[in-house]
């Protein structure tokens, strides 16, 4: 059996009670634990539903995840929470932080949800890894004193503070330069390479696609593609 | 516990100008009570003081009129045993009217005897004199400054009184008193236990026991006390609370008054601060769908607000509290009688200040429960599918 760190088992999106929209039809699919995944496909086919669904933000309506051999379907939302928190670093399109803190404590948000107070020992990490993201010099800034590429690679930093298994981001770079989503890129790629971690990323760029692994292709709620290099 | 009471901190500290809104409205919501409060109390104490302070609170008198108490000594200690904690101040009263004669009027006065030390208590009658000194000897009296006034009598000057039974008696006026009403100034006439007893001839008897208690507004549960442990049937114990009902039940309107006046901001306080912090829910919603993606409970999601609220009331109280005193403080020191003095007494009440808190407090941190259910009840998929 393939070692999966995430698998999904026959599962469908059926959204709205009246009007059924039907986002996802019976998805099968498993990521192995390290690869270096892209999910492509054009708009409303689904890519986000399903990266929610994996992420336990949302619950599909049939089917089910497994993340690390242990079925998602009867937790409660508490034990999601915790999981979220121990397995999973998001990355949104948005980079989603609060604008109340600095970079610094917006990377250290993830321990203290977990644990309370940070220690020495966890903002020695954070400040590793804003230097690992280039921004050693804005990391007391508030998140809205800073650009936009900052910003995300702030929240990628986020992501990465409780040391994930699995990275889900839903087009990361969306916002960003051609010259900072390379870096991004770059950076993903030493992450998984170094420590192990599985990444999902959804991406409309066929640059960045190509350099995957693995590329899955989504139509209209169906895998119509799936290449694994 | 911590992460969730930083977070309120910093949307607290971030949100400036709202903040201070809310405190404010709280603060105003305190201060309001606290002077409310506090001058209702005063008002109250002061008019207690006023009426009961300087005269008898309860008082132990024959049944009969005209009957004595013979053995006062004995019947002292009784009473005072009755209520150890609260009896204080007791004095034995020889006293009945009789007619003073000057050379062109005559008026009905009412001459009292008592031991001047025991008097003291109660009367505090060596204070009240305003000239000359206290009778201690026999057939010597002090009047009352109007009594002087209108009489034209001084000090050194020798009145003749007639008792209803017919009986003249002549005596030195030593003194002048002032008790501050001016009916008692105008038929108070004040002398040892010896000379009235002697002059209203009842022997060894005294015509009542008088006596304070520590706490007024308890007297007739003391009255009731004294009344058991006498045991006598031909003995009746009053206290000024039967015969002040009237006072009494105003006191009370008064208090039910500010009570609905309190309890009405306290209303206001509380729909302020649950708006505002269901608007701030609004205006957080990404923060809060973006710290439950990364795995916040909802249990500590919805203590966020709730710390809030009662970060604010916190604030709100404190800032409440030295509002309030200030305005009690200025409305004792600026509005005043014709003679300087306050209209009503600067009066600090720590207990009901501390409840006024304490309420403001509670209150704020019950308001933020709507809005930290709300906070539950929000999905991290809304916000992340809108952006
Ligand atoms: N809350 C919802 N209610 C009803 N339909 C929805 C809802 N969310 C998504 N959909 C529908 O589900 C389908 C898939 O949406 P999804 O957001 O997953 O697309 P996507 O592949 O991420 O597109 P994009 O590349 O534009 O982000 C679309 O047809 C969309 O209209
Ligand atoms: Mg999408």
């Amino acid at each position: 059996m393939d070692n999966f760190v995430v698998e999904v088992k026959g599962v469908s999106k059926v959204y709205g009670k009246t009007i059924k929209t039907v986002a996802l039809h019976e998805l099968n699919l498993g990521f192995k634990t390290g690869s270096f995944n892209a999910i492509i496909g054009e708009s409303g086919s689904g890519k986000s539903t399903l990266l929610n669904i994996i992420g336990t933000l949302d619950r599909p309506t049939k089917g089910e995840v497994i993340i690390n051999g242990v079925s998602t379907r009867n937790m409660s939302k508490g034990r999601l929470a915790d999981l979220r928190n121990e397995t999973l670093g998001f990355v949104f399109q948005f980079h989603y932080l609060l604008p109340e803190f600095t970079a610094m404590e917006n990377v250290l948000m993830p321990y203290r949800v977990a644990h309370g107070k940070a220690d020495k020992e966890s903002q020695k990490r954070a400040r590793e890894i804003l230097n690992l993201v280039g921004l050693e010099k804005v990391e007391n800034n508030l998140a809205t004193n800073m650009s936009g590429g900052q910003q995300q690679r702030t929240a990628i930093a986020r992501a990465l503070m409780n040391q994930p298994k699995i990275i889900l981001a839903d087009e990361p770079t969306g916002n960003l330069d051609s010259q900072t989503t390379d870096s991004i890129y770059q950076l993903f790629r030493k992450i998984n390479q170094e420590l192990g971690t599985t990444f999902i990323i959804i991406t409309h760029d066929r640059r960045v696609a190509e350099k995957a692994d693995r590329i899955v292709e989504i139509l209209d709620g169906r895998i119509s593609l799936d290449i694994v290099k | 516990m911590k992460l969730a009471f930083d977070i309120a901190l910093r949307f607290l500290k971030s949100s400036k100008g709202q903040t201070i809104l809310i405190v404010l409205g709280i603060a105003i919501g305190v201060s309001v009570q606290i002077f409310i409060g506090s001058l209702i109390t005063g008002l109250q104490k002061s008019l207690v003081d006023k009426t009961v302070g300087s005269a008898p609170q309860i008082t132990v008198a024959p049944q009969e009129d005209g009957d004595f108490i013979l053995d006062a000594q004995a019947e002292i200690k009784t009473i005072k045993a009755a209520n150890p904690a609260e009896i204080k101040s007791l004095v034995a009263v020889t006293q009945g009217p009789a007619i003073l004669k000057t050379p062109d009027q005559s008026t009905t006065i009412i001459l009292r005897g008592f031991e001047w030390d025991d008097a003291q208590g109660i009367y505090k009658i060596a204070d009240r004199l305003v000239k000359g000194n206290l009778g201690t000897n026999k057939n010597e009296v002090v009047i009352g400054k109007d009594l002087s006034e209108n009489l034209n009598v001084k000090i050194d000057d020798t009145l003749e009184m007639i008792t209803p039974t017919g009986k003249t008696g002549e005596f030195l006026v030593t003194g002048y008193f002032d008790l501050q009403v001016k009916s008692l100034n105008e038929s108070w006439i004040l002398t040892n236990t010896d000379t009235a007893q002697t002059f209203l001839e009842t022997g060894d008897g005294v015509s009542q026991i008088e006596m304070q208690v520590n706490d007024v507004f308890v007297a007739d549960e003391v009255a009731m006390d004294v009344e058991k442990r006498l045991n006598d049937e031909t003995l009746i114990v009053t206290n000024w609370k039967e015969e002040n009902a009237a006072l009494l039940s105003g006191l009370s309107g008064q208090t039910a008054s500010s009570l609905m006046i309190q309890f009405f901001v306290l209303i206001s306080v509380v729909l302020g601060i649950a708006s505002v912090l269901a608007i701030s829910v609004v205006q957080k919603s990404r923060q809060i769908g973006i710290l439950k993606a990364m795995g916040m409970q909802n249990p500590k999601a919805s203590l966020v607000f709730l710390f809030q609220g009662f970060l604010l009331g916190i604030l709100g109280a404190f800032v409440g509290i030295a509002l309030g005193i200030g305005l009690s403080w200025s409305f004792a020191t600026l509005v005043t009688n014709p003679d300087g003095t306050s209209l009503v007494p600067f009066y600090i009440d720590w207990f009901f200040i501390g409840i006024s808190a304490g309420i403001a407090i509670i209150a704020s941190t019950l308001a933020a429960l709507i809005p930290a259910i709300r906070v539950s009840k929000l999905d991290p998929m809304e916000v992340i599918k809108n952006g």
